[in-house]
């Protein structure tokens, strides 16, 4: 395996969360799937509202899928939306078009993200350094006039509509999915189990060839891994991970707005990523829940919050490439 | 289906290619020279259409606008590669990219703040309103105006970089900054100038689409996706390439808009797609840059 040395030359994005650190650092390293649950099942009662934590329960989630192949394999995607979004439209159009249940609907919308990112990746992965963002955002906006045209399918502009779960069937328990805290935990399931495999993936030997790839691509070719390969699994699992935060957002808001697919919303998941910290396991959900705090508090005062968001992300760019999260963790493992 | 038809569709092709190279040609120049991605190409695609209508209703005159806009939009472009881009050039090249982003977003907003979220309607100049014959069927002048124009930017861009000695410095600081900067250039100040260079044609593009496009804070987002496949198809850098792919991807989005008007902006990605497929550096690229 490639050794750690390689981060002293990194790029400044890639947030090496120390391994081999001791102390509180390898606690929050060992237990960092059971901390992240506890976390979220505290979430819905230390944030101002619930709609808040459904919100950064899912664009966490979306983060998390984002940063495998931003934070951990180096390649900068602009086109995630086509994932969360593909996720999104597939489950409500599976309950709305095809009557499917609400689990079923779910798996079509995390199964159809992901045969979306196996195309994408495909043809993105075969363009090169900073062609492969531009390659990604335009594919992306492909899916997005796609959805726009088939709106017969999709409801167009004015979004997809009338798919309302109103009670889930759990092993014959019956959940009242319009209660805001039931829904909340049913969600939390989910995103639970989503980053329990991550972290596992990022545990096995396939999460080391992943970090040696973006640490030192030629490095890492001559060690005779698959290069394109392991990056198109990357970006198909990535994929999926963010098309169920999608089907989990479709199920949460019932509708889909059209802007789901758009770029910006690929643009918000870089955005929280960056913000959290790139390449570390709390790093997204830190980022998505600072994002939305901002959002919720600056939209108070000002419908230009955008403004602030914008500035305060050139900052982080400019000052601390590395996120909140990344630059905790290295000035731990620095003292 | 007849001839005439199809023969109008191919010049309104023509200028929609026109526009789209327009729209392309600041983003290529910047990654052609510079290596760095800037996604606040749209955004300053759009603050040039702001500026120049912001031109144009203080002189009453559309010739200011076309000529004031994109030299006040370029400087704005400098102080942004100065102090924002600058200090990037030695990180990752993920992270101009990032820092662009936010800048288009910043932008958007900005203008959102002074100008208003609705559309501005901006009024193709009295001189250049009209049609003309052209045989076959009459063409608005305004977009003929367009295609001359682009051509004559283009003729002078050649010029510049291919005949002058600027475009030599320019030609050989992309090659090989650090021999350039051996050889006693200064390549901070060509940097500075290339990027002010590429910022003034985007809101030159800005402008001169504005009496076709609706001026709205959110018209750059289009721009920016038009302008990547347009690149990408072209070759990332490549001037030549710019303007074969602007002007087939224009042509074959008007086509299909004459016998599938639904699939017309879908046709320009599924274009860049199979370009991508059989030749993924593009039509003109000369494979990866580093």
């Amino acid at each position: 395996m490639p050794p750690s040395s390689a981060s002293a030359a990194a790029p400044p994005l890639a947030a090496r969360t120390g391994v081999k650190t001791t102390g509180l650092g390898a606690a929050l390293q060992r237990w960092r799937v059971a901390l992240s649950i506890l976390a979220l099942c505290l979430l819905p009662w230390v944030l101002p509202s619930q709609a808040l934590a459904v919100n950064v329960l899912v664009f966490g989630l979306f983060a998390v899928g984002y940063n495998l192949l931003f934070g951990y394999t180096g390649l900068l995607s602009f086109g995630h939306a086509a994932f969360f979004g593909g996720g999104a439209y597939l489950t409500g159009i599976a309950i709305a078009h095809f009557g499917l249940g609400w689990f079923p609907a779910m798996l079509v919308g995390v199964l159809g993200a992901g045969v979306l990112a196996a195309i994408m990746g495909a043809l993105s992965i075969r363009t090169r350094g900073i062609y492969f963002s531009m390659v990604t955002l335009a594919l992306s906006q492909l899916v997005y006039y796609v959805a726009l045209q088939a709106s017969s399918w999709t409801g167009g502009e004015n979004g997809l509509r009338g798919f309302t779960v109103s009670t889930l069937n759990l092993f014959g328990f019956t959940v009242d999915f319009l209660d805001p805290v039931k829904k909340y935990y049913v969600l939390m399931v989910f995103a639970a189990l989503a980053l329990w495999f991550v972290s596992r993936l990022l545990n096995s030997p396939f999460g080391a060839v992943i970090e040696a790839i973006r640490e030192n691509e030629t490095r890492a070719r001559a060690c005779g891994y698959d290069v394109e390969r392991t990056k198109l699994i990357v970006f198909i699992v990535s994929g999926l991970i963010c098309g169920l935060a999608g089907a989990l957002s479709a199920l949460h808001l019932a509708i889909v707005p059209l802007d789901t697919l758009h770029y910006q919303t690929s643009g918000l998941v870089v955005m929280m990523t960056l913000l959290g910290g790139a390449g570390s396991f709390f790093g997204p959900f830190v980022g998505a829940l600072v994002f939305l705090l901002i959002e919720d508090v600056a939209s108070l005062w000002t419908s230009h919050w955008q403004l602030i968001v914008g500035l305060i992300f050139i900052a982080f760019v400019l000052f601390l490439p590395k996120g909140i999260w990344g630059t905790l963790i290295s000035r731990r493992s620095q003292g | 289906m007849d001839l005439e038809l199809i023969l109008m569709q191919l010049f309104s092709g023509v200028a929609l290619g026109a526009v789209l190279i327009m729209a392309a040609l600041g983003l290529t120049i910047i990654f052609g020279m510079l290596g760095i991605v800037n996604f606040a190409h749209g955004a300053l695609f759009m603050v040039g259409a702001y500026a120049g209508l912001w031109v144009a209703e203080q002189t009453g005159n559309f010739w200011w606008a076309l000529l004031l806009a994109p030299l006040a939009v370029g400087a704005f472009g400098m102080l942004i590669e100065r102090f924002l881009i600058r200090p990037l050039y030695k990180r990752s090249v993920d992270d101009p990219l990032l820092l662009t982003f936010g800048l288009g977003y910043v932008l958007v907003e900005a203008v959102r703040i002074v100008f208003g979220t609705d559309g501005v309607p901006f009024a193709t100049p009295e001189a250049l309103s009209g049609v003309v014959d052209l045989g076959v069927g009459y063409f608005p002048l305004y977009r003929l105006f367009v295609v001359g124009l682009v051509a004559v930017v283009l003729l002078a861009l050649w010029f510049a970089l291919e005949k002058t000695r600027f475009g030599l410095i320019v030609r050989a600081g992309a090659k090989d900054p650090l021999m350039m900067r051996v050889l006693g250039v200064d390549i901070s100040a060509l940097w500075l100038a290339v990027f002010g260079l590429g910022v003034a044609l985007t809101a030159l593009g800005g402008v001169l689409a504005a009496p076709m496009r609706n001026v709205t804070p959110e018209m750059g987002t289009l721009v920016l996706a038009e302008a990547f496949v347009v690149t990408v198809i072209g070759g990332m850098g490549s001037l030549l390439g710019a303007v074969v792919a602007g002007l087939v991807v224009g042509v074959a989005v008007s086509m299909t808009a004459l016998f599938a008007p639904e699939m017309a902006t879908i046709v320009m990605f599924a274009l860049m797609a199979l370009v991508l497929l059989f030749r993924p550096q593009g039509l003109f690229g000369q494979g990866a840059r580093a």
